[in-house]
């Protein structure tokens, strides 16, 4: 190398040497604001974030604030003579005479021994409005299990009610005037003798979860909608899943692509986004009046929310389907798979998990769902607890939506319990979800 | 019919004087995908037991033509082929000839090594499982344990025949995927690029292999390395936008290429 060269080259040196370091200036001269802008932008994440979670947290402690109450019930335990002359005049023994016997009365007749002192018949009457008519049919199943116990006296533990709850749990205050409160001085002090009796006792409630709906809110209970949600979300599933899977394997593996198949996806796409009353509409129109399936029963519940639902699976299950990497699929065609084998054998298996969330999402949808199932009747008063899913019943949200449209104070705290309740189901359903989701996933 | 089409006379020996040692004859091959015309009238034997490497610059036609032997461009929706390609005499795009069974004769390695998400055994045991090969669970181990010595990767993975065949390193799910290929018998093993995925320990293996299972099956292999052409290759291809340009013995084409753009591949002018 000639020294011409070398200076040449100490020189090109120096010239990039000084361009480094401009650069190196204008870069921290710039540095600054780029920090600051991810520190904004961190802060706003994370401002964000927290507002969720205080919205989240307010939820849970107005709903668990007004709801947990009502998972414990007042009761008041008594003795009462099962006179056979209440219950069973002839003495026949007979269940359908003794279904016809006056229990009610006999609870009376409890009561009045109780307050021998009480003796107008307008008195008697505010007297009896401290028990729940429960206690008439918490009698009356309890003979008919056992006859003999005709003419004996027995100890029956019933719900008082639904007012002198409230006030046990100090929703109605004893400070504010007579006049303003559904109950009076007389009848919170006999309650308070009953009290001092030791006669009144709290424990869980259990007829929240073993009662259907009813007026009185000491006898109403959430099982019936519970029920009514299960079999209604079964019908959903069995029929949605299946269809929407098989469904959604043909459009993305063997339907041709052209026209006719590019309007069925924008439909499939656009019915995802239509209100859901809407299908309610549908399914009053196609289930109800042209097929002529029963009013309020969760199979046509489940039709329709099926209908809801079908658009979100199938829409889930496609971009499962093509996330499978192609290499899998080319993997078991060359290898001389058909391509139902390359399917069954290799794609579904690495879409499910996708198909499954997809799903799952689909159904806590169709669990927290009210305004179609309005449409079809599932909006109707029903206190027995359905058998089959013919029979009519509600929902839990619908009956969230009836409850707290109810006037009694009672009822406020039952609307938040059952806000619990569907929420509990819904955290089971994801925590399903991503067990599943866990199970299927291969990590390799 | 596509419109007027140039035949090209390809340089060299393309067509073997030797019929009955011929196990795939391509004869006036056309492939389109849509209106791009991919793979010009190519006019190609491919002779049993050796093995023929597909070289050219990318883009020229080496996978598409691969691919056309066993099929395969048919799960591409636009994809169209006209000529012949006889497998053993039998034209593959006859109708009478069943996709399931062809693949079944012409087996495949893929660029990127593709295990499936499951066993050791399990990859290798599905090919022949599928095809009903195996009557009893012991015929099945022994065609998955005979596939994967041939293969070359028994003695690695024989006490983990149970775990994920993706958890294997990036050479030996190739040998995998080898194994899973020879383990249905085929007559003839395409390998598209199989060593561009994998460092040049992996290569000189896979290479060596190829050199053993030459012994029992026809290979074609397309690659982008002029080098390994030449090391494991008796007959190579050289292809040109579609075009089959020069076929002859390896080493006349590499000593001695007859076509002006074959020497200018060779010698490293473009490419
Ligand atoms: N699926 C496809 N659809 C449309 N064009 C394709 C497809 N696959 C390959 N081609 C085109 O065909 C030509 C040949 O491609 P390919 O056979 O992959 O080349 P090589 O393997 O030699 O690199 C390229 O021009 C490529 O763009
Ligand atoms: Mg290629």
């Amino acid at each position: 190398m000639s020294t011409a060269e070398k200076q040449m080259d100490t020189n090109t040196a120096s010239a990039s040497d000084i361009r480094k370091r401009k650069i190196a200036d204008v870069v921290n001269a710039g540095l600054k604001r780029r920090y600051a802008a991810e520190r904004r932008f961190r802060f706003y994440g994370i401002a964000a974030i927290a507002l969720s979670l205080i919205m989240l947290v307010v939820l849970f402690v107005t709903i668990l604030g007004n709801g947990l109450t009502a998972f414990v019930q007042t009761r008041v335990t008594m003795d009462v003579v099962v006179s056979a002359e209440r219950i069973d005049p002839q003495g026949t023994r007979k269940r359908e005479d003794l279904i016809t016997g006056d229990y009610q009365g006999a609870v009376r007749d409890a009561v009045l021994a109780l307050f021998p002192d009480v003796t107008s018949r307008k008195d008697r009457k505010d007297l009896m409005e401290l028990f729940s008519t429960g206690a008439g049919y918490e009698l009356q199943k309890q003979v008919m299990a056992n006859p003999d116990l005709i003419g004996k006296t027995i100890r029956i533990e019933v719900p008082v009610a639904s007012e002198f709850d409230m006030l046990a749990k100090g929703y109605i205050s004893r400070t504010v005037p007579e006049a303003e409160r559904k109950i009076s001085d007389k009848q919170i002090a006999w309650y308070d003798a009953l009290k001092s009796k030791g006669m009144i006792s709290t424990g869980f409630n259990t007829t929240l979860f073993s009662a259907g709906d009813s007026r009185q809110p000491e006898l109403a209970g959430l099982w019936g909608a519970v029920v009514g949600s299960f079999y209604t979300l079964v019908v959903t599933l069995a029929l949605s899943f299946p269809i929407g899977v098989a469904a959604a394997i043909y459009l993305e593996e063997f339907a041709p692509k052209n026209k006719w198949t590019d309007i069925i996806e924008v439909n499939i796409n656009n019915l995802a986004a239509v209100p859901s009353i809407v299908f309610g509409l549908l399914g009053l129109a196609v289930f109800l009046q042209f097929f002529g399936l029963p009013r309020s029963a969760p199979v046509v519940g489940g039709l329709v929310l099926m209908l809801m639902n079908l658009p979100i699976i199938i829409i889930a299950s496609r971009a499962a389907l093509k996330s499978v990497p192609p290499s899998i699929r080319e993997a078991a065609l060359g290898l001389g798979a058909s391509k139902l084998q390359m399917i069954f054998h290799h794609v579904l298996p690495l879409a499910m998990p996708g198909m499954l969330t997809g799903t799952i999402i689909g159904m806590a949808h169709a669990l927290g769902e009210t305004a179609p199932l309005l449409m079809i009747g599932m909006v109707a008063f029903v206190v027995d607890i359905p058998h089959t899913p013919l029979d009519p019943s509600t929902v839990l949200p619908v009956q969230i939506y009836l409850w707290a449209d109810s006037p009694e104070r009672a009822f406020v705290e039952r609307t938040s319990a059952a806000i619990i309740v569907l929420l509990g189901f819904l955290i089971l359903m994801n925590a399903a979800a991503v067990l599943l989701r866990k199970k299927f996933e291969r990590r390799w | 019919m596509p419109e007027a089409m140039e035949t090209q006379m390809t340089a060299g020996t393309p067509l073997l004087s030797d019929t009955s040692a011929v196990k795939v004859a391509a004869r006036d091959v056309n492939v389109f995908y849509g209106e791009k015309h991919a793979i010009k009238g190519v006019n190609l034997d491919i002779k049993q037991n050796e093995v023929t490497a597909f070289i050219g610059p990318s883009g020229c036609g080496k996978s598409t033509f691969l691919r056309s032997i066993n099929r395969m461009n048919d799960t591409i929706d636009i994809c169209r082929v006209t000529g012949s390609i006889a497998l053993d005499g039998g034209n593959v795009y006859d109708r009478s000839i069943d996709v399931v069974q062809l693949r079944a004769r012409v087996g495949m390695v893929f660029q990127k090594p593709n295990p499936f998400p499951k066993s050791i055994y399990e990859n290798v045991a599905y090919g022949p499982r599928i095809h009903g090969l195996c009557r009893h669970k012991d015929e099945l181990d022994e065609v998955v344990m005979g596939s994967l010595e041939r293969a070359g990767l028994l003695n690695e993975v024989k006490d983990r025949l149970d775990q994920p065949g993706t958890g294997l390193s990036g050479g030996q799910q190739q040998r995998l995927c080898i194994a899973r290929a020879i383990a249905v018998n085929p007559e003839v093993i395409l390998m598209d690029e199989p060593c561009s995925a994998l460092d040049p320990i992996a290569t000189a293996k896979i290479e060596e292999l190829i050199d053993e299972l030459r012994e029992n099956f026809t290979i074609v292999i397309v690659t982008h390395s002029m080098q390994q052409a030449a090391r494991v290759s008796q007959r190579t291809a050289f292809f040109h936008l579609g075009t089959l340009i020069e076929c002859s013995d390896t080493e006349q084409v590499f000593t001695n290429p007859i076509h002006k753009l074959t020497q200018g591949y060779i010698t490293g002018r473009f490419g």
